[in-house]
């Protein structure tokens, strides 16, 4: 069994985040950044199968400047077998369309049995990459899956959906994504750290992929305005000696809430 | 047939009974302030292609769909939609069902995908849509660069509604299946509905409860307040992981991102991630016994003090004007 894992880089959300109002893209110097913890927790699904399955293949996969090799590293250093990097000057600010297009042909080129994604990025919060990789791929599809078992030749599932939870088979091979409701990623040590130096990690260019980023091609969404919201200030704050529900009532009677 | 002018597909989501998703009215809301609404309905019964009339489809396109198969007979039927109905842009509810759709239904027929877009217009050079980024923080534009953009519209974020239409076109679609793979899908186990709530998203008011609730039994104080103001229900990611209520009541970064007249946060401390999912609500409430909560950094009103002996003095004095 041959599994690719995609995953992210984002700004770390416990920091500040920002969007550079010259180009609508997200300024990478404003905070931390991190491997997108919901990709961590995909690849957590790849390697609890892969501990009790010997000769299961883990292949990270993602698309990211050259800044992020550290957060691609760190997925070796989690577990992955190896990793793939697609770095590409002309990727900077890529829309989902140009993006599908580029993961799906690296995945072709690794042929794998399964794909597992996160179900949401904290940064774009798209939560369409899966479906548009299995669309190019021909893969079939099951997302926000809160329950992972992967079987001979396809894989069941719980999907958390929009009107309630449903069960799910899905022939092999296929697009996952997953929910975080899987459990965490378990931490890298010492010992997977220190290997994860010398694991395989392919950095690849849009030219090695065969894709274009010509905007001929293929219409693209693009950013045409950006603007900052002025952020809240704080209100009333009062500490409850035993009228505060009161005060309250009357905040929201002022307001017209009540 | 001829289809209006300026049409804009909509895709109508629909629930396990084959009724019309809550989404319905605000898509087409939507659709109706940049181009004429032509609906799409796949698998959903007669009720549905009524509500989608009375929510401003002035034609109908019906195709019958196959609920046991995930997404791919509604990326077939929306597809031969699109190519029949020829439209300036595509509308699609930013739903789990809906986002699955949106994409591969993109990749096949190569156009523009903007999603969890806040509001739509138009221009001279055709449909565009804006966005609400970070958790509210930033609002931004988007267009395609040319072609019809498929679009996914956040829930509860459009307030536009189209005027009913009373006799609208209805058209059964013709629908050749792709022969794409598919998953299998067995029953939805809907989750069990306090019909007299109001639904999260969209809610006008909002009662959230956190960790501080302590229990999944003390977490019923949340919803017997919500009741009191008629407000949906909450909650922060620790008191889903807790147990405390399911998954689909979470508010924040990676649960629904809400923008009502009030929220209320209960034993909520306002992480970063929560506050992504409801710093643009009008008002804000907090009540938190530690005074050094983030959440006070952006509440209206703060309360520092316990949720068991505020809110029930709170409840009962809602009740009390009432009367
Ligand atoms: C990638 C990522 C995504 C995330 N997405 C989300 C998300 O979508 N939504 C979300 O909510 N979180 C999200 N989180 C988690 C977030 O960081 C916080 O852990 C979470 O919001 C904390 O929930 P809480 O405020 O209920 O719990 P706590 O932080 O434990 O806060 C509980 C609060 O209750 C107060 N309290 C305790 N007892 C009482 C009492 N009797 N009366 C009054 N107050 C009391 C305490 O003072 C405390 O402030 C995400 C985290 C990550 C890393
Ligand atoms: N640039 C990328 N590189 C690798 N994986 C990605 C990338 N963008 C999206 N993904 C995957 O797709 C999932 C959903 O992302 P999104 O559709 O952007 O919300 C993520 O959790 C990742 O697993």
């Amino acid at each position: 069994m041959k599994i690719y894992v995609l995953v992210k880089e984002v700004p770390d959300t416990y920091g500040d985040r920002k969007l550079d109002l010259e180009t609508g893209l997200a300024d990478r110097a404003a905070g931390e950044v991190v491997l997108d913890e919901i990709t961590e927790r995909a690849l957590e699904v790849a390697l609890s199968y892969a501990d009790k399955n010997p000769g299961t293949e883990v292949v990270s996969l993602s698309m990211a400047p050259a800044s992020a090799t550290a957060s691609v590293r760190r997925s070796l250093a989690i577990g992955a077998g190896s990793a793939v990097h697609v770095v590409d000057e002309e990727l900077r600010g890529a829309d989902l369309t140009l993006t599908a297009e580029v993961l799906a042909a690296a995945i072709r080129r690794g042929e794998p049995d399964l794909v597992i994604t996160g179900n949401l990025s904290t940064d774009g919060v798209g939560g369409v990459i899966p479906a548009m990789l299995a669309e190019h791929l021909g893969y079939a599809q099951a997302t926000a899956l809160s329950a992972v078992e992967i079987g001979e030749g396809q894989l069941t599932g719980t999907r958390a959906g929009d009107a309630g939870a449903q069960d799910v088979t899905v022939p092999l091979p296929a697009v996952i994504s997953i929910t975080e409701a899987l459990p965490d990623a378990r931490f890298p040590n010492f010992k997977g750290i220190m290997a994860a130096k010398k694991k395989p990690l392919e950095v690849l260019s849009l030219a090695d992929l065969g894709v274009s980023a010509d905007p001929a091609v293929a219409p693209r969404t693009i950013m045409t305005s950006v603007a900052e919201k002025p952020a809240r200030a704080a209100g009333v704050k009062i500490t409850d000696e035993g009228d505060a529900a009161a005060q309250l009532v009357e905040f929201l009677a002022q307001n017209r809430l009540v | 047939m001829a289809y209006p002018e300026k049409s804009i597909l909509v895709l109508v989501d629909v629930d396990p009974s084959g009724d019309a998703a809550s989404s319905t009215a605000a898509l087409l809301g939507a659709a109706s302030t940049i181009g004429a609404p032509v609906a799409l309905v796949v698998g959903g019964s007669q009720a549905a292609t009524d509500a989608a009339a009375a929510a401003g489809a002035q034609v109908v396109l019906t195709a019958a769909g196959d609920a046991s198969s995930l997404t791919v007979p509604v990326v077939d039927a929306l597809q031969a939609a699109y190519r029949q109905v020829q439209p300036d842009a595509v509308l699609i509810s930013n739903s789990i069902a809906g986002r699955d759709v949106a994409g591969r239904f993109a990749v096949r027929e190569k156009l523009a995908l903007a999603v969890d877009v806040v509001g739509v217009s138009r221009d001279d050079e055709g449909v565009t849509a804006q966005h609400s980024v970070y958790g509210g923080s930033y609002l931004t534009d988007s267009a395609p660069t040319f072609g019809a953009p498929v679009i996914t519209v956040r829930q509860g974020a459009v307030d536009a509604r189209a005027e009913a239409v009373a006799s609208p076109v209805v058209e059964e679609l013709s629908v050749t299946a792709s022969g794409a793979a598919a998953a299998t899908a067995g029953e939805i186990a809907a989750e069990a509905k306090t019909s007299s709530r109001p639904e999260l998203r969209g809610a006008t008011r909002v009662v959230s409860g956190g960790r501080g609730l302590g229990s999944k039994e003390k977490f019923v104080l949340v919803e017997q307040l919500a009741d009191a103001l008629g407000a949906a229900v909450g909650a922060s990611r620790a008191a889903v992981d807790a147990g405390y209520i399911p998954y689909a009541h979470q508010v924040g970064q990676t649960g629904v991102s809400v923008s009502p007249q009030l929220y209320v946060a209960l034993g909520i401390s306002g992480a970063i991630q929560h506050r992504a999912g409801m710093q643009t609500a009008k008002t804000i409430v907090a009540i938190n016994k530690d005074g050094d909560a983030p959440i006070f950094d952006v509440a209206d009103f703060g309360i520092v003090g316990d949720v068991f002996t505020v809110v029930p003095q709170l409840i009962e004095a809602l009740e009390a004007r009432k009367k």
